[in-house]
């Protein structure tokens, strides 16, 4: 019988042009809550899915009690005992709880379903959990604590002797990751070996006897929890050298352009003050669930401010609604450019000058040769690669794509650029073609503020980073200030270490 | 990189929905013509078409822009109803006495008609579907409230009024002229201003259109106000056609226009259909319900062989816009 339950070992996975994963390793002790750290794209939640069977891995073999194993498809990882509860709740929100439970695997006799025996069965897996509702409640009504308690009991009800939890606490309150911790530690005590992924630290102290730590699609190590400090661990999540800077060009500070204080948005984000000079790029970073595009898309009029004051070259101003923004100068390129930047069906000409049409109307009518030639030459601006204006958005790859977003921007008056995750998705060469025009926008007075969690381009861009945790601004660096760990270790302070504040 | 900034106009013909749909019409026409003997195209018989389904084809450009936007309105037969009927009531009462003020009178009814359903839809946030369901139901109801569920017939009715349906300029019927206006001023309106890029930007990702500055509920507040003062019009225009206004009129209008509009290549998803392409489909309409009994086909079939042909004009379509998108994913640099 091996030590492990659970072995890895040389888990490599590709998607088109990335690996997702190179030659990892992990391993897992019955009985044992096992963290897995590291920022956001290193791998684990493809990691996790390899496991489960939804990706198939390139190399590496995987052994459950010592024996080779092979998942085509979640249900085989299921049969052989293992569950994985998601990020995102992924369950019916119309249905009853027992529905819920028992998805796929429905209690039947002769084919018909057995309602009662479901809802018995159900309802005593809760009592196990201590659980304040019954099987009959329907799950949209839950609190997300109360919808993983179900994903949980589901996992009970398969028999399942390895859970996985992908950040699990991410959207929990501070009591209700408590219990959360309460039935980890019930499960682990009755023999469950259990994988949990977090970004925070606390989670990994309440419960964790080890810790592994993938970086960069690698792995880097695993430690016991009692002999690592913080320090260390946050050295080892982003430990990497940083190559390849695209520094911003000096560009002289000019006046204040923007100016938030104690943005707050019920449920979202709270006490959020920063602001932005011309000629100046502000990096705002955080890890996933930071309310980073909230804060932003709140600013640009999208969604509603509860309360905070916005001041617009030091005049205090109300935006309540995009066309707002726009008006006093504000452009706003979204994170998800296929769904809120572009339209896809639309030719590159027609997307650029979208924002701007009014300047292309003569007396009522759209004069489309001067639309097109003002296309034409910001589309060249920012060197998009394609045959004509009239090519389909669609039609171009990430990069060019983004390079599109950009061109309509350039084509208003903007005085401020919010840019949302610019290189998301995009290769190297067009990267370094968005640094480029980035820096050239700042020489020419633009202000900038760009959201990024890559840690190279933050530290590369940036005159002034904003680091952002769970809806709170926990601390403001200087270009010569910052550091990986430093961003890090700001991106994981919890509010309660820093009371609400600006400087750190 | 050095871009182009003039459009192949070939190539943007052919591959053009409209294209494909030219193509279906005219063997639909020549087959049609072969099988009723050559009798179809004769200059009554179309004479007779053009007057008898203006109508259709003028809601059909109203719910072009409806459909644009990726919205829906089966209250426009409703709609019809009531702004054709106070319009001959006001007529019959002696209140109006002038043909051109009862075609005002009826595009204003039809507008305030539009207006609410755009306010329910978009400050309300009821779904198109649902919403003017429910108005086709209160505009039907109002019809028969005002009109105490009477007739007005064609003795009370202005002389002009009723004229003006029944004679033509240039050799073409007055109430076709309506639809060749309209006809050029939609494709002007959506080509070439401001608000008809608008329309389309709304249709096709409302959250693009957003961010970009246009504000949503205004383009769908104007959009279903245009289409009501459309149907008015169509209102306006029924009622002068067969010199009568009765309570149940138009009942399932909506179903032929939309017909039309499908035919004609417009998506239900929104952002894409064109003026001329809802022509089209509403000179189709109106030749596959006027042709069937002309050729010789059974009544009883009738209905089966017209739903058939819409299905089989609006497979045509999918199969030519499946294709052009694989033109565009070739298109693409890997």
């Amino acid at each position: 019988m091996s030590e492990y339950i659970l072995e890895l070992n040389g888990i490599t996975k590709i998607f088109p042009g990335v690996k997702a994963l190179n030659k990892v390793q992990f391993n897992l002790r019955p009985g044992e809550v096992h963290a897995l750290m590291g920022e956001n794209g290193a791998g684990k939640s493809t990691f996790i899915k390899v496991i489960m069977g939804v990706h198939q891995a390139e190399e590496g073999e995987m052994l459950l009690d010592g024996k080779p194993v092979h998942f085509k498809n979640t249900r085989d990882a299921q049969k052989a005992g293992i569950a994985a509860i998601y990020q995102h709740v992924t369950s019916y929100p119309h249905l009853s709880v027992a529905e819920n439970i028992f998805v796929g695997h429905m209690k039947k006799k002769f084919g018909v379903i057995q309602w009662k025996e479901m809802y018995q069965e159900a309802d005593r897996l809760l009592q196990e959990l201590n659980a304040d509702f019954n099987s009959r409640s329907i799950m949209g009504n839950l609190s997300v604590a109360q919808q993983q308690m179900v994903e949980i009991a589901k996992a009970l009800s398969l028999n399942a002797r390895i859970i996985i939890m992908d950040e699990p606490t991410a959207a929990l309150t501070k009591r209700e990751s408590e219990e959360l911790y309460r039935i980890t530690r019930k499960l682990r005590d009755e023999g469950v070996a259990i994988i949990f992924i977090s970004h925070r630290f606390e989670d990994m102290y309440a419960l964790a006897s080890r810790v592994t730590v993938f970086r960069d699609a690698q792995y880097i190590g695993s430690y016991d929890v009692d002999g690592i400090t913080n320090a260390d661990l946050i050295k080892a999540m982003v430990g990497r050298e940083i190559k390849d800077l695209f520094p911003k060009p000096e560009v002289p500070l000019g006046e204040e352009v923007l100016r938030v204080e104690n943005l707050c948005r019920t449920g979202y984000f709270k006490d959020v003050s920063f602001q932005v000079h011309k000629g100046e790029i502000l990096g705002l970073t955080g890890l996933v669930g930071a309310r980073r595009t909230e804060v932003v898309q709140t600013i640009f009029g999208v969604e509603k401010l509860t309360s905070g004051k916005i001041f617009w070259n030091g005049k205090e101003v109300k935006i309540s609604s995009p066309s707002d923004a726009m008006k006093m100068g504000i452009g706003l390129l979204p994170e998800n450019r296929q769904i809120e930047g572009l339209i896809l069906d639309w030719g590159i000409g027609r997307n650029i000058t979208l924002t701007e049409l009014k300047s292309y109307v003569n007396k009522l009518f759209l004069n489309e040769k001067k639309e097109n030639e003002t296309a034409k030459n910001l589309a060249e601006r920012v060197d998009t690669k394609a045959v004509s204006v009239f090519d389909k958005a669609s039609s171009l790859s990430g990069g060019n794509q983004q390079k599109v977003v950009v061109a309509k921007a350039l084509g208003s008056d903007f005085k401020l650029l919010i840019l949302d995750e610019p290189t998301k998705g995009v290769d190297v060469g067009a990267k370094a073609a968005i640094y480029e025009i980035m820096g050239e926008l700042a020489q020419q007075g633009y202000a900038i503020i760009m959201i990024s969690s890559e840690m190279p381009e933050i530290l590369g861009m940036s005159d002034r980073i904003v680091v952002m945790c769970e809806g709170r601004v926990t601390g403001e660096l200087s270009r010569e200030e910052a550091t990986q760990e430093k961003i890090l270790a700001l991106a994981m302070a919890k509010h309660t270490v820093v009371e609400g504040g600006v400087q750190p | 990189m050095k871009l182009k900034a003039n459009a192949s106009k070939l190539r943007e013909l052919t591959q053009s929905r409209e294209f494909s749909l030219l193509l279906v019409m005219v063997l639909l026409c020549g087959l049609i013509q072969w099988r009723s003997g050559g009798v179809f195209f004769s200059g009554s018989v179309i004479s007779q078409l053009t007057q008898n389904y203006a109508y259709i084809a003028v809601l059909a450009f109203g719910m072009l822009l409806v459909l644009l936007i990726g919205g829906i309105d089966i209250s426009i037969g409703a709609t019809m109803a009531i702004s054709g009927m106070s319009t001959c009531l006001l007529m019959r009462d002696g209140v109006i006495t002038n043909p051109l003020l009862a075609y005002l009178f009826s595009i204003f009814i039809g507008a305030v008609c539009g207006l609410v359903i755009g306010l329910v839809i978009s400050k309300g946030k009821v779904i198109p579907i649902i919403a003017t369901l429910g108005m086709q139901y209160i505009f039907r109801g109002l019809t028969y409230f005002v009109s105490g569920t009477l007739w007005v017939s064609a003795d009370k009715m202005l002389p002009g009024y009723k004229n003006f349906a029944q004679s033509s300029f240039l050799g073409v019927n007055n109430l076709f002229w309506i639809v060749i206006v309209l006809f050029v001023a939609m494709i002007v309106f959506l080509k070439w201003t401001g608000f008809g890029r608008q329309i389309y930007a709304v249709g096709s990702n409302a959250d693009a259109a957003k961010i970009s500055g246009i504000s949503i509920d205004r383009v769908k507040i104007i959009v279903y106000t245009i289409n009501g003062a459309i149907a008015g019009l169509a209102g306006a225009m029924y009622t002068s056609l067969y010199a009568s206004a009765q309570g149940n009129m138009a009942t399932g209008a909506e179903m032929d226009v939309i017909a039309a509009c499908v035919i004609g290549g417009v998506s239900l998803n929104g952002g894409q259909g064109s003026a001329f392409g809802v022509l089209l489909g509403a000179i189709t309409i109106a030749i596959i319900s006027k042709s069937l009994s002309l050729v010789g086909i059974d009544a009883f079939w009738q209905r089966a062989l017209k739903g058939a042909v819409i299905l089989l004009a609006v497979l045509v379509n999918v199969l030519v816009q499946r294709n052009a998108a694989r033109k565009a994913l070739e298109g693409r640099e890997i």
